[in-house]
């Protein structure tokens, strides 16, 4: 059996590199995800069965501000990594932190649109249109529930590791999934919303 | 209280029918004899220790093969119940509607919870050691994939006894599977079940594809990587595209049915042709899916039993790149008959009628690579030889059914069953065989009865014409599919009671290689040379059973078919077995979480399909649970030692010094 030469310690591969990998291809099936529920947006935009529309419904300046929340809160993950990349682990938490807190908002202007509209009497269950305005604005909303969760797991192992190479993966994937949601939530401004008021 | 508890159970179990008083028994009997055989053998330690937690990925394998036998059995006995009723006309065996039950829970389960993981056992127990790889890239990840696809598998398959089995067809169309059709809590069973498991094999995809192309052993470019390595890449990155429009498919359904939205129903402005796009989408690739890995099979065995390198090499690898882009391209083949227009149908035929030349590239790959070998007969060649014509008769039919115009005639015909039963059950499903026979020693470490074996391919093939060649014949003369009963007066009776004769005799095959298991057990001859069939690549240079490290010394991979090429040089005197430096061997510790955090999924789907939300939201909580303490365990793996390699290796045979 040929040898494997004394330099090439170990060969199991980079954990951290596999990860980081594995996570491209978990955001391109995520990129899948979210184009089937804009295709169903799009089928389904104009089956509003008599119900409300987007013109009756979408308040733009909510949405300006949402999305002018979310465009920031990008920068700032984007400011962790800086910190992290200087070492910094205090401003690497704080920025997380900053992030967080935007995102929260974002959320709370995203949940306060969904009980405005709700009240006005456009439930998910009024029209096809609305069925498919829910879903795909709150499977994004959920996407931002579920990566404000994982940012506080991973501040916690940072407060408790410091600045490994396994939190420094951690950190630069978490910030990769909120560019992400910045990228989806582009499209979901421009073609929900922009096309839909015009 | 009495009276409240009975009307439940009443609402709760399903009763009223002796098959199911039947299936209410056994799984009790079969749960009381499990658990009083672990406890009397007190074996419960050892079977959570070396199974349930294990992230091994041989054993992830074997526990997924042994799952899908299982599920082949429950599928079978469904097959056989409807082949009982189609027997002859005017039978009086089941009712419409526990016919549709029956082929709805039959092609949902062949499909996805016996195709699917006896694939996924085969990428498991092989791909690595092909790859000359420690394990796969994530074996965490690996068990839990495992585990999901089980706990959807077995919400599933207590449809049956808890609340009622689904019965609008293994894909569910809208309106009917819509809750103004269909309120009772079947659908939601389908719908739980195989969106559970869907995570898991979409996490596989993900799985493997790192794996295949990151861990393989030094050396081994992608060209001179085993021809089964490329198919299951080549499947794994049509699961990756695919399987996410399942995901959001029956997300919408659920969203529909649960939440009162309106996707696909008739009110409401919504539309169920797009439920049918959707599906297909998912639903054509798929078929791919589940092929591919089978023309890897078949490159293996057809290369190794000819004593050739495989013909072709190159063109096999790109075929199968263009069979799962063009999967993704045709999935409208599927409804020419429901209004799209002439030319939406003339590209989904022309898209279609493309995947048979790459498909056809590799049968004659396969056949030039025989062509001057020295060809033996043992059993996974014998499979392979006798797929061959299967493939090219389901191939024509496949032409034929893409001809749009003339689909109008065959559309939901005995001609489309015929068809498709041709390419599953002999294209893939046999292949599975093929597979399963051919890397039986190296997974188990003998070899199994080979005249035994051949017995249940006769069995298995006799059968399968016997089956399916009259169906073609009578969808031609007008039988529909999914019809539970027919007159007299159609003159079908002949055909289908020769139809059914041919499903006993596969069914009697099964039994056979259940017997050819159990007599190999029995009469067991360990195979210590790692290498029974003489094969070429590097699964074959280890000990058999791969012992839990895979390989002592990672191999240097210098060609395509290494192992071959390595022992061709020790015969020649080129190379001497050469004297190694062991070293301690990184591995994953064991966790009991991927299995826990699958049963809180189990409760997730459950406590949805009953809309008990005190049951689904806890679950839901245990998920997200599992998931934080998983990421808060950096304490996940550890070395094994130098001493213990060479004891392992000593006791398979291999003496390292
Ligand atoms: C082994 C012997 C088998 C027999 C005798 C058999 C027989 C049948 C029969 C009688 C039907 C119902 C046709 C109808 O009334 O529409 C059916 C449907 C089906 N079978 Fe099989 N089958 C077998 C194996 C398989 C396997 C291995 C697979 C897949 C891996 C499979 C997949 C399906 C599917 C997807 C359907 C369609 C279900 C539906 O209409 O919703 N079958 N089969
Ligand atoms: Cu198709």
């Amino acid at each position: 059996m040929a040898n494997v030469n004394a330099g090439h310690h170990d060969h199991h591969p980079d954990q951290e590199e596999l990860r980081t990998f594995a996570f491209w291809i978990y955001l391109m099936t995520d990129v899948i995800l979210f184009a089937t529920l804009f295709a169903t947006y799009i089928v389904l935009q104009g089956s509003t069965d008599g119900g409300p529309g987007p013109k009756e419904l979408f308040q733009m300046n909510g949405i300006y501000a949402s999305t002018f929340i979310l465009l920031t809160s990008s920068f700032t993950s984007g400011l962790a990594i800086l910190a992290m990349n200087k070492g910094n682990r205090l401003a690497l938490m704080n920025w997380l932190g900053v992030t967080i807190f935007l995102g929260a908002s974002f959320l709370f202007l995203e949940i306060n649109e969904f009980i405005h509209m709700v009240s006005e009497g456009a439930t998910i269950g009024t029209s096809a249109f609305l069925t498919a305005f829910y879903t795909l604005v709150g499977t994004h909303g959920l996407h931002v529930t579920l990566g404000i969760g994982w940012m506080i797991i991973v501040i916690m192992q940072i407060a408790k590791h410091g600045i490994t190479p396994v939190t420094k993966r951690k950190v630069n994937i978490i910030s990769l999934f909120w560019h992400f949601l910045d990228v989806v939530w582009i499209f979901v401004f421009t073609i929900v919303y922009v096309m839909g008021v015009n | 209280m009495w009276e409240s508890v009975k009307e439940f159970a009443s609402e709760f179990f399903v009763t009223g029918d002796p098959l199911i008083y039947g299936a209410d028994v056994s799984i009790v009997l079969s749960i009381i004899a499990i658990v009083s055989v672990l406890t009397y053998f007190k074996k419960w330690g050892w079977l959570w220790r070396e199974w349930l937690t294990t992230v091994d990925h041989k054993k992830i394998g074997i526990m997924y093969i042994l799952a899908s036998v299982l599920m082949l059995f429950r599928g079978g006995v469904d097959a056989l119940l409807m082949r009982a009723q189609l027997v002859m006309p005017e039978m009086q065996f089941l009712s419409g509607d526990h016919y549709n039950q029956i082929f709805t829970t039959h092609g949902v389960i062949m499909i996805l919870f016996m195709a699917m993981p006896l694939m996924f056992g085969l990428f498991n127990v092989i791909v690595p050691l092909q790859l000359g790889a420690r394990d796969v890239a994530f074996p965490f990840l690996n068990a839990l994939s495992f585990w999901l696809f089980f706990s959807g598998a077995m919400l599933f398959n207590l449809s049956f006894v808890i609340g009622g089995s689904p019965d609008a067809g293994w894909l569910a169309y809208p309106p009917y599977s819509e809750l103004a059709f269909n309120p009772g809590p079947g659908q939601d069973f389908y719908i739980w079940g195989i969106q559970i498991s869907g995570i898991g094999s979409l996490m596989t995809g993900i799985n493997f594809i790192v794996t295949i192309l990151k861990v393989r052993a030094p050396g081994m470019t992608l060209m001179k990587m085993p021809m089964f390595s490329w198919s299951v890449l080549s499947s794994c990155i049509a699961i990756v595209f695919a399987f996410p429009i399942l995901t959001v498919t029956l997300a919408l359904l659920f969203i529909d049915r649960y939440l009162g939205g309106h996707f696909f129903t008739l009110d409401g402005g919504g539309n169920p042709m797009m439920y049918i796009n959707l599906i297909w989408m998912w639903g054509h690739p798929e078929v791919y899916i589940i092929v591919l890995p089978a023309f890897g099979i078949f490159s293996e065995i057809v290369a190794t039993f000819s004593r050739k390198k495989l013909f072709g090499y190159k063109s096999m690898v790109f075929a199968m790149i263009i069979i799962s882009v063009l999967s993704f391209l045709v999935w409208a083949h599927h409804f020419f008959t429901m209004g799209s227009g002439a030319d939406v149908n003339a590209f989904f035929a022309v898209t279609t009628m493309l995947i048979a030349i790459p498909t056809g590239v590799k049968v004659f790959n396969w056949l030039f690579t025989m062509f001057r070998g020295k060809i033996t007969f043992e059993t996974p060649m014998l499979w392979t030889v006798g797929i061959i014509p299967n493939f090219v008769i389901g191939g024509m039919t496949g032409v034929l059914l893409s001809v749009a115009p003339a689909d109008f005639q065959y559309h939901n015909s005995y001609f489309l069953i015929a068809h498709f039963h041709q390419v599953i059950i002999a294209g893939v499903v046999f292949g599975f065989f093929a597979g399963l026979y051919y890397w039986w020693p190296k997974i188990f470490g003998f070899k199994l009865n080979e005249r035994i074996g051949r017995w249940a391919f006769w069995l298995w093939n006799i059968g399968f014409y016997l089956c399916f060649m009259p169906q073609y014949a009578l969808g031609l003369m007008g039988m529909t599919r999914r019809i539970y009963t027919y007159g007299w007066d159609k003159g079908w009776f002949e055909m289908n009671l020769v139809s059914t004769i041919g499903a006993v005799i596969m069914g009697a095959a099964f039994l056979v290689q259940i017997w050819d298991i159990a007599h190999s057990i029995k009469h067991m001859k360990r195979d210590t040379t790692g290498d029974p069939w003489n094969a070429r690549t590097l699964e074959w240079s280890i000990p058999s059973p791969a012992p839990f490290y895979n390989f002592a010394v990672m191999p240097q991979v210098t060609s395509q078919d290494d192992w071959h090429e390595r022992k061709l040089r020790i015969e020649q005197g080129l190379e001497k077995p050469a004297k190694v430096a062991l070293e301690p061997i990184h591995m994953p510790k064991n966790s009991g979480i991927p299995i826990v955090m699958s049963m809180f999924w189990f409760f997730v789907g459950f406590g949805l399909i009953f809309d008990w939300l005190w049951m689904a939201v806890p679950g839901f909580i245990g998920v997200i649970a599992c998931m934080v303490v998983h990421s808060f365990n950096y304490d996940t793996d550890y070395y094994v030692t130098v001493e213990e390699i060479k004891r392992t290796e000593a006791e398979a045979g291999r003496v390292i010094t």
